[in-house]
């Protein structure tokens, strides 16, 4: 078989790119599922709701991208903060199943408000003039802003692994997710800790939202579109484990765009299968550990 | 020690608590002085760790009073009960295998100044040192009850909490645990032991409550242990 390597080079980096997001993403589910013990469904909502509130700010308060990097995330981890004070925290004594039910049914909200009033077209948002343009490497043409996407997603993922890792205010985290009460008992505010968990870990999806805005149209569904993908990372992942987000969303990336230049049909379809095999063989995600 | 014009530091009147729907203490009620060692004593399921779990307010309900230093915390939610000054150390250890020794030693946040330095903690438990980069729970029984002991000595809380520090270890590490208890004594702490091992308990103690149904049914000081070794007979069947 006859390589051609722009194509492949050209589908490897929308695999990265698209890794990227599937990294981001997970990595907040992730987090949030080992503090709060909530499959955080809105997730893809408020993926959306970070590329939605950026084109607000452009639209409405004339903030270009690089304040919506920072304005978005805290804006929509505000709006999660509201969230797990008004809903979530009645429910960490609850099977799984509820918190899934909850943010199932707040994505099916949030998204219907926003098809309602944008409907499902999908409005433009310009990449930022700084990162237009694209690399000649040779063997491929490589855009500025997918450059800037995969490296500033790393930089944030690696961030967010150091921080749960390796910091005292990790070790805390940790210590919370493992026994709250004892933690607690030392003194340390842990409902406010996994307040702010959840908001972290919310910004965290509109960051990406805001990345992904320039990449996909801002779209009430893109959320949704995405978010299955993500949840099956996540899986064959393993709950609960920060590097194992990461790895895996990017691996998975890349191996979706490497199927894409190998055997196209099955592109859409190959994470799936994935997932089956490692549930079959580890049930506990490649990264998990078994309960 | 008794004697104190100052009051007790934790005082507890008629103090009840519950898991659910079962009512564990009925109504216990003791005090323990600033600097004394006091152990409380009863078989299995007399109260006892609920006691300590209620001081620390980790009990689902309880209602009484539990005072400290003559502040009320019977209402206070568990971390501004540590605040306050009290630091516990659980039955279970509760060592994080998701921390290495140095972070599951670093973690409780002082709650006040005048806590032990690492070296401190070093000098009493000299094996820590050695494992600072272990993962917590790869330690043996007897360092994971230094390191649960050594992680509430730097948080300058006064009032010590000690839930079986003994339980399950071998004589020669209960010794070195009746050692520091001596050491910590001597510089000033105030400990509250509870102890199914009443001949490790006498080493340390200078008062002793018997518990029985929830409740505090006998007192008594060290100097009065022979006197009243049949009442512990009784008791705790030893």
């Amino acid at each position: 078989m006859d390589i051609n390597l722009p194509a492949l080079f050209g589908q490897l980096l929308i695999g990265l790119i698209n890794g990227s997001f599937y990294a981001l993403l997970s990595l907040g589910l992730a987090v949030i599922f080992g503090m709060l013990n909530i499959i955080n469904f809105a997730h893809g909502a408020q993926y959306m709701m970070g590329a939605f509130v950026a084109y607000f700010l452009l639209q409405f308060a004339g903030l270009n991208y690089w304040w919506a990097l920072i304005v978005a995330p805290v804006i929509v981890g505000g709006f999660g903060i509201l969230i797990e004070r008004a809903f979530l925290q009645w429910l960490y004594k609850l099977d799984h199943l509820y918190g899934l039910l909850l943010t199932f049914g707040l994505a099916l909200v949030i998204q219907g408000l926003f098809r309602h009033q944008y409907g499902s077209s999908g409005l433009p948002y310009q990449i930022p003039p700084q990162l237009t343009g694209v690399r000649d490497l040779g063997f491929t043409f490589l855009p500025n802003y997918r450059a800037w996407v995969v490296v500033f997603s790393l930089v944030v993922c690696l961030g967010t692994w150091f921080i749960i890792e390796k910091t005292r205010l990790g070790a805390y985290l940790r210590a919370a997710t493992e026994n709250p009460t004892l933690v607690r008992a030392f003194g340390i505010n842990v409902p406010r800790m996994i307040t702010l968990t959840y908001g972290f870990g919310v910004a965290l999806a509109a960051l990406a939202g805001v990345m992904a805005a320039p990449i996909y149209a801002v779209n009430p569904t893109m959320g949704a579109d995405i978010i299955i993908v993500v949840f099956a990372v996540v899986v064959i992942g393993g709950m609960g484990s920060i590097m194992g987000a990461i790895v895996t969303g990017f691996g998975l990336g890349v191996v979706e765009g490497l199927t894409k230049y190998f055997f196209p049909e099955a592109s859409n379809t190959v994470i799936f299968v994935i997932m089956v095999i490692v549930l079959v063989t580890r049930p506990a995600g490649l990264f998990g550990r078994a309960a | 020690m008794l004697d104190r014009a100052s009051g007790p530091l934790l005082e507890i009147k008629d103090l009840h608590a519950w898991y659910g729907e079962s009512h564990i203490l009925h109504g216990a009620t003791f005090n323990v002085q600033a600097g004394e060692v006091v152990t409380l004593l009863g078989r299995n399921g007399a109260g006892k760790t609920t006691t300590m779990k209620s001081v620390m307010g980790i009990v689902g309900k309880r209602t009484g009073s539990v005072k400290f230093e003559g502040r009320e915390l019977i209402n206070l939610a568990s971390d501004t009960i540590a605040r306050a000054g009290i630091a516990f150390c659980p039955e279970e250890r509760g060592i994080f295998a998701s921390l290495d020794v140095e972070e599951n030693l670093m973690l409780p946040p002082q709650v006040r100044p005048g806590g032990l330095s690492r070296e401190q903690i070093f000098e009493l438990f000299p094996n820590l040192r050695e494992r600072l980069k272990s993962q917590g729970t790869k330690l043996s029984g007897g360092e994971q009850q230094m390191l649960a002991i050594g992680r509430i000595l730097r948080t300058g809380a006064r009032l010590l909490l000690l839930d079986e520090p003994t339980e399950g270890l071998a004589p020669v590490i209960i010794q070195q645990i009746g050692n520091t208890i001596r050491k910590l004594k001597e510089q000033g702490f105030t400990i509250l032991l509870v102890e199914q091992n009443f001949r490790f308990a006498s080493t340390v103690a200078d008062r002793y409550y018997i518990m029985e149904h929830g409740k505090i049914v006998e007192q008594f000081a060290n100097s009065e242990l022979n006197k009243k070794l049949e009442t512990l007979h009784e008791y705790l069947g030893v």
